[in-house]
């Protein structure tokens, strides 16, 4: 079991009354790209909440890099793990920079009462080189468009050097050129740089043809896992959203064309 | 105008309690405007009232009085708008009123005059001793000081809460400093400015520096220093017209504000880009 870089077993997560993982079991290999796929509500982001600590497992048990997740324990962990979120809501009027922003990806690895010496800086700069922003790097952020934002968002993550990378619905309300951009993005990372890769999102059409590996979610369960082309059939998927086999046929081949 | 009144001990006072008050409001005023959380800082401001009322009508030090209902208010507001259970406005607008309410009924139950009450609505920077003196410097160092040695936390933290925490800085933890030094500063800030004045110092500089900058330090630097001139314009306006001084360093911050907005390059958001991008062209 040494080279499972995630195990999460019969994990129970709630929110008050809201039962969001109702007994998960997932266990993640180093290097590897999962898309986690479902529909809205089935506890994909909960799932990616224990991998990086913020979550609270009602019952279960969670080990990320070697470290078993308790409460009060997660500080240490979440400096290993990045976190891209869905597009921010940014105050046009913030005063930072895009490269400020970057920045804060290192604070956690920075610690208390130590500034970002030049060293933490040229990580910033090579990794906005990476993601193609060093020409927006002294506009404030809140003049970014939202393929731009995530950009940077994916920057911080990577000056933070993490060797988890987790992406919740990334593309999500982005157009269609910024998406494909941003999903190029990501298997460019995972490729150069063998992180392990968690990808969630609702939306099939923005899963990166680079994944080892597909995870169903429904429910607060995991519903199937398998290689994409095995898993992500017309029969799974009507089942995974409640619709009839002829709509997803006609949804998907509609998206062929399109 | 007559300016041998500044060589009095009391305006000496005055002029350094306007110092000391001006940016320890302001430097916390920038945290008010960042976390897009005024309501709370007034909410938090009349909780102090309050507070200082109740302490006087039971025979306490007033200041006590301030402090603890102060932070209680905020004890109860931090957790709300931080888990985001409760929209914060509707929150803070019930714990406002019920402060306020709490005010008017320990005013109305304190027996004799109510100058000393009147005087904490209003405040009396002119008859600030050396012991407020010295409490505001704390409070102002306490604020400057650990705004210097955690700014890094409290950047993540007013960026984005979730953000921070994601990268492992404790930005609850930092929050909730932030809303500890905010009751610190109102507090000792009180009864030179007054209960119902003192948002206004908190809010107005920080506002007026947010019109100026993209730099987060040089809005902290803008703020402490409008903060300030506020403080010192403001006092020799009420010196020199003879009307109360926490009206007038009130409105003159209101003042700097406006002009701060009029000026203020990030209304020309359109133009500023459409220049830096031509430069970026040109280069």
């Amino acid at each position: 079991m040494n080279d499972t870089v995630i195990d999460i077993e019969d994990a129970v997560v709630s929110y008050r009354e809201d039962i969001a993982l109702r007994g998960a079991t997932l266990r993640v290999n180093p290097g590897e790209f999962v898309g986690i796929v479902g529909p809205n509500g089935a506890g994909k982001t909960t799932l990616l909440t224990i991998v990086n600590g913020l979550g609270k497992l009602v019952h279960g048990r969670v080990s990320v890099l070697g470290h078993c997740l308790t409460p009060g324990n997660g500080h240490c962990l979440r400096k290993k793990v990045g976190y891209v979120a869905q597009v921010q809501n940014i105050d046009p009027r913030m005063p930072m920079s895009v490269r400020d922003v970057v920045m804060i990806g290192r604070y956690g690895l920075l610690g208390l009462l130590r500034g970002p010496r030049r060293h933490d800086w040229q990580i910033v700069d090579e990794v906005l080189e990476l993601v193609g922003m060093t020409h927006l790097a002294r506009r404030p952020i809140g003049h970014l468009s939202g393929g731009e934002q995530q950009r940077v968002a994916i920057a911080r993550c990577l000056a933070q050097e993490p060797e988890i990378f987790l992406l919740d619905e990334p593309t999500a309300s982005l157009d269609w050129k910024a998406k494909s951009d941003i999903l190029d993005l990501v298997k460019l990372i995972h490729s150069s740089r063998h992180l392990t890769t968690l990808f969630v999102t609702h939306d099939l059409s923005s899963l990166p043809l680079a994944c080892d590996r597909v995870v169903l979610m429904k429910n607060g369960l995991i519903w199937g896992e398998g290689s994409p082309k095995e898993l992500l059939t017309d029969d799974n998927l009507s089942k995974l959203y409640d619709m009839p086999l002829w709509a997803v046929e006609k949804r998907r081949r509609e998206a062929v064309l399109a | 105008m007559d300016l041998s009144i500044f060589g009095y001990h009391f305006m000496q006072n005055a002029i350094l309690s306007a110092f000391l008050g001006g940016i320890a409001c302001s430097t916390v005023g920038v945290f008010v405007v960042l976390m897009h959380m005024p309501f709370i800082g007034v909410c938090m401001a009349h909780a102090a009232f309050a507070g200082a009322l109740l302490a006087l009508w039971l025979g306490f030090d007033p200041l006590i009085g301030a402090f603890a209902l102060s932070l209680l208010s905020a004890a109860i507001i931090g957790p709300l708008a931080d888990r985001g259970e409760l929209n914060p406005e509707t929150s803070v607008g019930v714990i406002f009123s019920l402060m306020l309410g709490l005010a008017f009924l320990f005013m109305g139950l304190m027996p004799g005059t109510r100058s000393t009450a009147l005087e904490l609505l209003w405040g009396s920077i002119l008859t600030n001793t050396r012991s407020d003196i010295i409490l505001l410097g704390v409070v102002a160092a306490a604020v400057v000081g650990l705004v210097c040695l955690f700014y890094k936390e409290v950047q993540a933290t007013i960026f984005n809460r979730d953000m921070a925490l994601s990268v492992g800085v404790p930005a609850t933890l930092t929050l909730y400093a932030v809303l500890f030094l905010t009751g610190a500063t109102i507090t000792t800030s009180l009864r030179s400015i007054g209960g119902l004045l003192i948002f206004s110092l908190i809010l107005n500089p920080a506002a007026a520096a947010y019109q100026l900058t993209y730099n987060m330090k040089r809005m902290f630097l803008l703020s402490a220093a409008f903060g300030v001139l506020s403080g010192w314009i403001g006092l020799l306006i009420s010196y020199a017209a003879d009307i109360p001084s926490g009206a007038t360093i009130v409105i003159t911050s209101s003042v700097i504000f406006m002009i701060a907005a009029i000026f203020s390059p990030k209304r020309k958001v359109k133009g500023w880009r459409a220049k830096k991008l031509a430069d970026e062209n040109s280069a």
